[in-house]
């Protein structure tokens, strides 16, 4: 299950829905907004992205995971637009098996998420905007590992 | 031909998409490149800094000897900072 909104992501709720698949390994990951980045505080992040591509890449991430993992249920839900420091921004959730699998999947996604799908963070101070800058340690990550 | 722009392009060129008649000549992306950077002085302190700007055709992510068509959506936008 994917979905892209603008709404904060109900964990308690994405966790239930794993766990309704009684299954042996449920692992999840939250992406969070940093208070700081190197210049200072930060006060609310801004995510743009390209909904006509969004949904499609995340999309091909799931289903890979889903053959590759032997996955029960995946769960993966990405906000855009303003969020506020210590806000949850991405929910990742994998249900599998053994709790390997679950892990590994989980770790897949995300990073895949970071480089294939199309968002663009903006890091907003009192009085400085700065796009985010990819970092090259994460596609470095994904050629090595996938 | 359709162009669409995101994060810090879009800021600088102050438009989020705009449609273009590039002529025949203009076969591919590194072409269209070219071409887009002509067309006005924020299009060039754009399009210059071309090596950091990934793109689309039709929402999938080519490379920039793909070729275009007249009515491809075509993307333009840094790498990409989600998660």
């Amino acid at each position: 299950m994917i979905k892209v909104q603008k709404q904060r992501i109900n964990v308690s709720e994405q966790n239930r829905n794993l766990l309704k698949k009684r299954i042996g390994a449920v692992v999840n990951f939250i992406g969070v907004a940093r208070p700081l980045n190197n210049s200072g505080k930060i006060k609310y992040i801004e995510i743009e992205h390209y909904p006509k591509m969004t949904e499609k890449k995340i999309k091909e991430i799931e289903i890979f995971a889903i053959k590759k993992w032997k996955l029960n249920h995946c769960i993966i839900i990405h906000r855009y637009g303003k969020i506020k420091p210590g806000e949850n921004i991405v929910y990742v959730g994998t249900a599998a098996q053994h709790r390997n699998n679950a892990f590994k999947a989980c770790e897949f996604i995300i990073d895949y998420l970071k480089v294939k799908a199309p968002f663009w963070k903006i890091e907003q101070q009192n009085n400085k905007k700065t796009y985010v800058k990819s970092k090259k340690k994460d596609e470095k990550k994904i050629k090595v590992n996938y | 031909m359709k162009i669409v722009y995101f994060s810090w392009l879009k800021e600088i060129l102050g438009i989020s998409e705009e449609n273009v008649r590039p002529p025949k000549n203009i076969k591919n992306i590194k072409d269209l490149i070219k071409w887009l950077g002509t067309k006005s002085i924020k299009h060039r302190k754009v399009f210059l800094k071309s090596k950091n700007i990934r793109c689309s055709v039709n929402h999938q992510i080519v490379d920039k000897n793909n070729k275009i068509k007249n009515n491809d959506e075509i993307a333009f936008f840094p790498p990409f900072t989600g998660g």
